[in-house]
């Protein structure tokens, strides 16, 4: 893929941010797009953002759960970029317009302590890197028409990052199974998912050690303070304005979103 | 010839026996209708009985609201379980017995008190459990790829076929049971994970309808027995070659082959 098609899919892509219009699959565009092409449109996007003041928070790892591969048809991870504006908080609303077809996960988000520079993350290196975990949602968004996506797609389109929402019960890294914690998702009231905390690769921990290395293959480095999201432990829901959103997780905690139409 | 409850428990015996499926009874029989599904159900115990099975408990099946929306039912379904169903602890699936069997994980309840509906509440019903423990339901169906209506599957013991408990027993008020997970691997993969939250909510709540379910025919669940409260995933097939395990947050872990 030459630089100026790559440069059009990521304009095509900032694009559909602004007018909330989504757009068809790129792949159907551009038959040829391989995953490092797709790496290079998100990165494209990325650099945008932050010549525009954005500023990098952390990572997300997506598609990394039996669950969510199930619902995507998608059978391997990838990952995006959190950027600051992409922070909600916890009980506040959350402006249901400013997505185009958002949908919430349920993760046990990660907080750095001390830089992760992969390749070659042992897993024993990463829970030492990690400062406090949190309970976290995820608001998940496709810029493509109806998630019609292949991984080609998702990857260019920042992994279908929307925002997040963290919890404010930080835990000790020891203080969590990270493996075997129950996990539940209620919308409005209604139970809509349930899982362990290890759909998420066996292990979120796991997901942390294949972002380091995957990011650190292309020079990239998760630095001090960044939260990373490992991945949803359920299939993800819609939300729409009106909804409240809750994950719980056993011995973490929970947190809510609220969704909103849009406030002044 | 017309169809009656004898029949359908001898034709659906038949099948297990012999291990070979079959069409749904209610093509044959379209007015087979849930009580009358009970009754056949309550021949076939009987006719295990007979020859010298002795009941150990129930389990529950359809207990995720989904699937009870999708049969259009809002409580879950009951099935006698028998010793002849106690898969031992690390016993590869017997697929020389069972059909097309599939595994799912469950919490299992003993039962310290007799627990007889109407009127019972998910409090009361945990009040009656002695001891939780994870556990395995190898279900299995006799109609050809697991294709029923509901009362087909009623009348067919809920698809039960064997089940292996955990090694782990815990009294119930140690246990947060809507919280408590499974992470199922196959083949050391993971497959699927799930709380108790999946089961109606809670797994007592299972048991204080399936409690009520049993007192509307003049049933109760006696002291002693097991109630596998239904499946907290959907369940993955077994075939030879295959191991399953599930680990349990508190319950401990369950391993399965498929011989």
């Amino acid at each position: 893929m030459t630089a100026v098609t790559l440069a059009e899919a990521a304009d095509v892509l900032l694009a559909a941010y602004e007018t909330r219009v989504p757009i068809e699959p790129l792949v159907d565009k551009y038959q040829d797009l391989t995953l490092a092409d797709a790496y290079e449109i998100q990165l494209l996007q990325i650099r945008r953002r932050l010549a525009d003041g954005a500023r990098v928070k952390g990572h997300k790892v997506g598609l990394s759960s039996p669950a969510m591969q199930r619902q995507m048809g998608v059978n391997q991870p990838d990952y995006g970029h959190l950027l600051d504006d992409m922070f909600w908080l916890e009980n506040a609303p959350v402006p249901a317009s400013r997505f185009l077809q958002p949908r919430v996960e349920p993760e046990i988000a990660f907080v750095l302590k001390r830089p992760l520079a992969g390749p070659g993350v042992t897993v024993a290196e990463a829970a030492a890197a990690v400062d406090f975990v949190l309970p976290a949602l995820e608001l998940i968004d496709s810029r493509i028409r109806d998630w019609r996506i292949g991984i080609v797609d998702t990857i260019a389109d920042n992994a279908s990052s929307g925002g997040v929402v963290l919890g404010s019960t930080p835990a000790r890294l020891a203080d969590v199974d990270l493996r075997l914690a129950g996990c539940t998702l209620h919308r409005n009231g209604e139970l809509v998912g349930t899982g362990a905390s290890g759909a998420v690769l066996g292990s979120p921990l796991t997901s942390l050690v294949w972002l380091a290395n995957t990011v650190g293959s292309r020079g990239v480095v998760l630095e001090a303070g960044h939260v990373v999201l490992p991945g949803s432990i359920t299939a993800s829901v819609p939300v729409a304005a009106g909804d409240t959103v809750t994950a719980a997780y056993a011995g973490l905690g929970g947190v809510t979103a609220r969704f909103t139409e849009e406030t002044s | 010839m017309t169809w009656d409850l004898v029949r359908a428990a001898r034709a659906l015996l038949e099948a297990e026996d012999t291990r070979t499926d079959r069409g749904p009874i209610t093509d044959e029989w379209p007015d087979l209708d849930l009580d009358t599904a009970y009754a056949v159900q309550d021949e076939t115990l009987q006719r295990r009985l007979n020859r010298g099975e002795h009941i150990v408990g129930i389990k529950l099946g359809l207990t995720s609201r989904a699937k009870q929306q999708r049969m259009g039912i809002d409580v879950p379904l009951t099935a006698w379980l028998t010793d002849a169903m106690l898969l031992p602890a690390d016993a590869p699936v017997p697929q020389d017995q069972l059909i097309h069997p599939r595994a799912e994980p469950e919490i299992v309840f003993v039962m310290k008190d007799r627990l007889a509906g109407p009127g019972v509440t998910a409090a009361t019903a945990l009040a009656a459990v002695g001891s939780v423990h994870g556990g395995i339901e190898v279900i299995d169906s006799r109609y050809r790829d697991f294709r029923f209506t509901l009362p087909d599957v009623v009348a067919d013991n809920s698809s039960s076929g064997r089940f292996v408990t955990g090694p782990v027993g815990l009294p119930p008020e140690k246990l947060d049971l809507a919280m408590e997970a499974c992470l199922v691997e196959v083949d050391g993969q993971v497959a699927d994970s799930a709380t108790g939250a999946a089961v109606q909510g809670h797994p007592a709540e299972a048991l204080a309808l399936a409690a009520n379910e049993l007192g509307r025919r003049g049933l109760a669940i006696e002291p002693g027995w097991l109630v596998l409260t239904g499946g907290m995933t959907d369940a993955v097939p077994v075939p030879p070659g295959t191991t399953v395990a599930v680990h349990f947050t508190h319950l401990g872990s369950l391993h399965l082959t498929g011989g």
